[in-house]
């Protein structure tokens, strides 16, 4: 009998169509009272009950006896004779008729599965009860007039059920005032809902009706587990004919959290009230006004540690939530409580909307945090806030790009808490962010596609650098950047720096070793030039060295930018070794890119080295005796001048003293010829 | 002194020529040396805030270039004032070598590096030196040598473009290295082993203005270069020689200008020693 079911998650519908069927018909062949011969033929019966007036006084209310042949015969039971089910109608040996006091027909008898589930239900505890508004069989299939369930005239007929159990369950029934039914205007709601206009109104049969969601036979109040309205079988109920209600619903009840964590999810009546699932009662939820009959107030506070209770309506409504109820966040409540709050244990757990941030989230170090109930870990309120909470795009809220820093420096601040635990190599992290490229363009340009913290390091997913998983680990870095700087990566990733390209051992440059981290600035400016030679240093240092030999290097070690630096003829994110025909120093374009400068380059001059170094013999034996001829020659000529004029000097502060004598004997020699002249006093 | 000093005939040692020459020599070549130097030590902080000075690597680049221009034209004009030298004594190259005034080396000057030695070793007198010692023909030569060295290496560097049209490019290297390195000894010579031999040795410290002035005193030339006084005397060539000094603001102008030169080639120096021992890598 299993072939014929396809789906498996319309089982259990047809599954218990079907077996309802067989059960129906194998109770029916094997039933004793089917097999015994009608002992007594039903025209025996009406010779007394086809009479209107056969009536019974019972205190003092006249019950009518009076079966109607008519009726009885286009009834679903016309096959049936009387004392089948009137079992001790049997006629007493001699005497007309049967005694009176006749027990109350035992449907379940033949019907034993709709008893079963009738006795397991609230009607039968109350019947049990003695209480006489409790439905027993016939109060909704009737007596002798039963009609097949097909029969457009059958009590039980879906288009009648709303009505059948609207019968007790209306406004103002003697049910509805007697006992406490948490729902209110239930049929009134119902027709309005959509699926009571769907029955009502369009005629669709296969609408929800009452016996849907709450069965026919075994109804239960939605606080007993087994329930079909039961809160943790909501779902499933609703899911008998919204059967992939969960691809609509992806965001509440996706993946695991569906299966594993049910009581995480709103249950569908949170948001989809019970009688009245419409569009335009969605919004409505739990009502809001319940909560607010408490929580208006500013002195409320809670018993537990003192905090305000206290809820802003207005910042509700102005928030990003402002059509989300109350209890779609406190999904706890309990609205048969006085105070349906007091159920809540949980604090709101926004990922049951936001599962795919939830779960970024929690692989967060964030996340990770709070799972570890430190106090240092931010919860999701702490950057969006919680009732006041707003879109990215609303200028107002502290995540729109412009107030990320600031948010973010709340804690990463030097000097705040996750700024002193920090043991990595940045500092001052927010400060230099807003010296930066990308924080002068934030904020003092108002580029808000700028990249902030939550570009690089992701919203919710943030993970030290050290962890292979984090947007800012080596291996990232480059498809984070890509993400805003559209052909950079691309160009990077075929450089030989790329790890697709070389297969090495070694620490590869990412774009932040070049371009760092939170010191980002732009790369026209005068300092990123000159730092780049160094930051190529750290890893080339034999060629670095020997550019700075040359005048290349010379001319950008003196802090001047106009010359040849490393990136100006290897390129920057298109690097690639000279022998490879793409580089920019291969042989084929080698003259090319000195012409960016030289713009008379030719071949030969092409073969300047640029990394010459005279202190290689082997690599460059020209320069390196060129050099040591030249150093000779210095040498030799200091040696033997320095000695002469060594030598010199103590005969020189002689020849001053021989000077001056002898000047001055000729100076009194001058003096008798008559002159008076002072020779001489001008090299002294 | 006082003004009977002053109008005593004095010797006239260079011509007015030559001393204009020295001046612009020292002009451009202090500055040659000074932008130069900024390029060669550009690992010392004392060359970046020197070539910042200059007003950046371009600018201290243009200055060089047009001290050297300068220079190229002292060494082109002293060429010519040979060549009108050799026209006007009708004398062939050979006798201009080996004429006693001549700036070549000759027997004498063997004969006086000899007598030097033994001067300064307390062996004999102090020899009769003559027009020309040995060691300023030493000087005039090694910067005649330099500044054929220097000045083409420079040029090739100045147009590399050209020049690799017919040379290959690692000459364009090699020339860095001996521009570089015959720049360091022309600069390290003037400024201590000229600077010694001219002006700061005692006898003349703190220097001899005779370069600026062309004159001397002739009782001292009498006494410093016997040989060539004794030689002028004997031709009678002497008073063909003497002029009127100098007004003392000349002097004092040339004072304050060679003092300048002379501290400025003493910085050049010290920084060099600096850069050699202390910061070179």
């Amino acid at each position: 009998m299993y072939e014929i079911v396809r789906e498996p998650v319309r089982t259990s519908l047809l599954h218990k169509t079907f077996i309802f069927a067989l059960t129906y018909l194998l109770i029916g062949w094997v039933n004793p009272v089917r097999l015994r011969a009608q002992t007594l033929d039903n025209e025996q019966c009406l010779t007394c009950h086809g009479y209107r007036s056969l009536e019974r006084i019972e205190n003092e209310e006249s019950i009518s006896l009076y079966v109607d042949r008519q009726v009885f015969n286009h009834s679903v039971h016309n096959v049936l004779s009387c004392t089948d089910c009137h079992e001790d109608a049997l006629p007493q040996p001699g005497k007309p008729g049967h005694s009176p006091g006749l027990q109350k027909v035992a449907c379940g008898n033949c019907h034993r599965v709709a008893l079963q589930q009738y006795s397991m239900s609230l009607h039968d505890k109350r019947v049990a009860g003695g209480e006489e508004l409790a439905p027993m069989c016939q109060t909704c299939h009737g007596s002798h007039d039963i009609k097949p369930l097909a029969s457009p005239e059958s009590n039980v007929r879906p288009i009648k059920i709303p009505a059948l159990c609207g019968s007790c369950h209306h406004e103002g029934t003697e049910v509805s005032v007697r006992y406490n039914i948490p729902q209110d205007k239930i049929l009134e709601n119902y027709s309005q809902s959509m699926h009571g206009e769907g029955l009502l109104k369009k005629g669709l049969t296969v609408s929800a009706t009452c016996v849907s969601c709450h069965t026919a036979h075994r109804i239960l109040p939605h606080t007993d587990p087994r329930s079909t309205i039961a809160k943790q079988n909501i779902a499933s109920t609703c899911s008998n004919c919204h059967t992939e209600i969960e691809r609509v619903h992806q965001k509440v009840i996706r993946g695991q959290l569906w299966e594993t964590e049910p009581h995480k999810l709103p249950a569908c009546v949170d948001c989809h009230q019970p009688h009245k699932v419409r569009k335009s009662f969605y919004i409505e939820g739990i009502a809001d006004e319940d909560c607010q009959k408490c929580h208006a107030d500013q002195e409320i506070k809670s018993s537990l540690d003192g905090r305000s209770l206290f809820v802003d309506k207005t910042e509700i409504s102005h928030s990003r939530h402002a059509q989300t109820a109350c209890s779609q966040c406190h999904i706890n409540v309990d609205p048969r409580h006085d105070r349906p709050c007091e159920t809540l244990t949980e604090p709101v757990d926004c990922s049951i909307c936001h599962e795919s941030q939830g779960e970024d989230f929690r692989h967060s170090i964030h996340g990770e945090l709070v799972a570890k109930n430190d106090p240092n870990g931010p919860s999701c309120t702490e950057c969006h806030g919680d009732h006041s909470v707003q879109g990215r795009a609303n200028p107002d809220s502290p995540i729109f790009p412009t107030n990320i820093p600031n948010l973010c420096g709340n804690c990463h601040r030097t000097g705040q808490d996750a700024a002193v635990r920090y043991e990595g190599a940045e500092k001052d992290i927010v400060f230099n962010y807003i010296e930066s490229i990308h924080g002068k363009g934030l904020l003092k340009s108002g580029l808000t596609v700028t990249a902030t913290c939550t570009n690089c390091h992701t919203a919710h997913r943030e993970q030290p650098a050290s962890n292979p998983n984090s947007s800012v680990h080596p291996n990232n870095i480059a498809g984070t950047c890509g993400e805003c700087h559209m052909g950079v990566e691309a160009t990077f990733l075929k450089s030989i720096h790329s790890p697709m390209v070389s297969q090495t051992d070694e620490r590869l440059p990412v774009c932040s070793t070049c371009h760092s981290a939170h010191t980002i600035s732009r790369t026209d400016e005068e300092n990123f030039k000159l730092q780049m030679m160094t930051q190529c240093g750290q890893c080339h240092k034999e060629v670095t060295e020997s550019y700075f030999d040359t005048y290349h290097g010379k001319v950008s070690q003196l802090g001047y930018t106009k010359t040849a630096k490393c990136y100006d003829c290897h390129g920057a994110h298109d690097i690639l070794p000279p022998e490879d025909p793409d580089s920019r120093l291969s042989r084929q374009n080698v003259v090319e890119t000195c012409k960016t400068c030289h713009p008379a380059a030719n071949r030969q001059f092409a073969g300047y080295l640029t990394h010459a170094t005279h202190h290689d013999p082997v690599k460059y034996p020209i320069l390196f005796w060129t050099f040591w001829a030249m150093t000779g020659l210095l040498t030799v000529t200091f040696l033997i001048a320095g000695l002469h004029t060594l030598l010199w000097l103590p005969r020189s502060f002689q020849w001053k003293r021989e000077l001056r004598r002898r000047l001055a004997a000729a100076e009194q020699a001058e003096q008798f010829d008559g002159n008076t002249d002072e020779e001489n006093n001008e090299q002294q | 002194m006082n003004s009977n000093k002053s109008t005593q005939p004095q010797y006239e040692r260079f011509t007015r020529l030559n001393r204009a020459l020295h001046i612009f020599t020292i002009l451009s070549f202090i500055t040659l040396s000074l932008t130069g130097m900024t390029l060669k030590f550009s690992y010392t902080g004392w060359a970046v805030g020197l070539s910042r000075f200059f007003g950046g690597f371009e600018a201290a680049g243009f200055y060089h270039r047009l001290a050297a221009f300068v220079m190229i034209m002292v060494f082109l004009i002293h060429l010519v004032d040979l060549a009108r030298l050799k026209i006007s004594s009708g004398w062939t190259f050979k006798d201009m070598l080996l004429h006693p005034n001549s700036m070549w080396f000759n027997k004498k000057d063997w004969l006086d590096l000899k007598a030097s030695l033994k001067w300064f070793l307390g062996q004999g007198d102090r020899p009769a030196y003559g027009r020309w010692t040995y060691w300023e023909k030493f000087d005039y030569l090694a910067v005649f040598w330099g500044m054929v060295v220097i000045g083409s290496t420079g040029m090739t560097l100045w147009f590399p473009e050209f020049f690799t049209l017919f040379l290959p490019g690692w000459v364009l290297n090699v020339a860095t290295i001996i521009h570089s390195d015959e720049a360091l000894l022309a600069t390290g010579f003037i400024f201590t082993v000229h600077f010694f031999n001219t002006h700061l040795r005692p006898e003349k410290f703190p220097m001899d203005i005779v370069i600026f002035s062309g004159r001397v005193p002739l009782e001292e030339f009498k006494l410093d270069r016997p040989e060539e006084y004794a030689k002028l005397v004997e031709n009678g060539e002497l008073e063909k020689h003497l002029v009127e000094p100098y007004q003392p603001i000349v002097i004092r102008a040339i004072r304050v200008f060679g003092t300048v030169a002379l501290f400025t080639g003493l910085f050049i120096v010290v920084w060099i020693i600096y850069a050699m021992i202390f910061a070179y890598r």
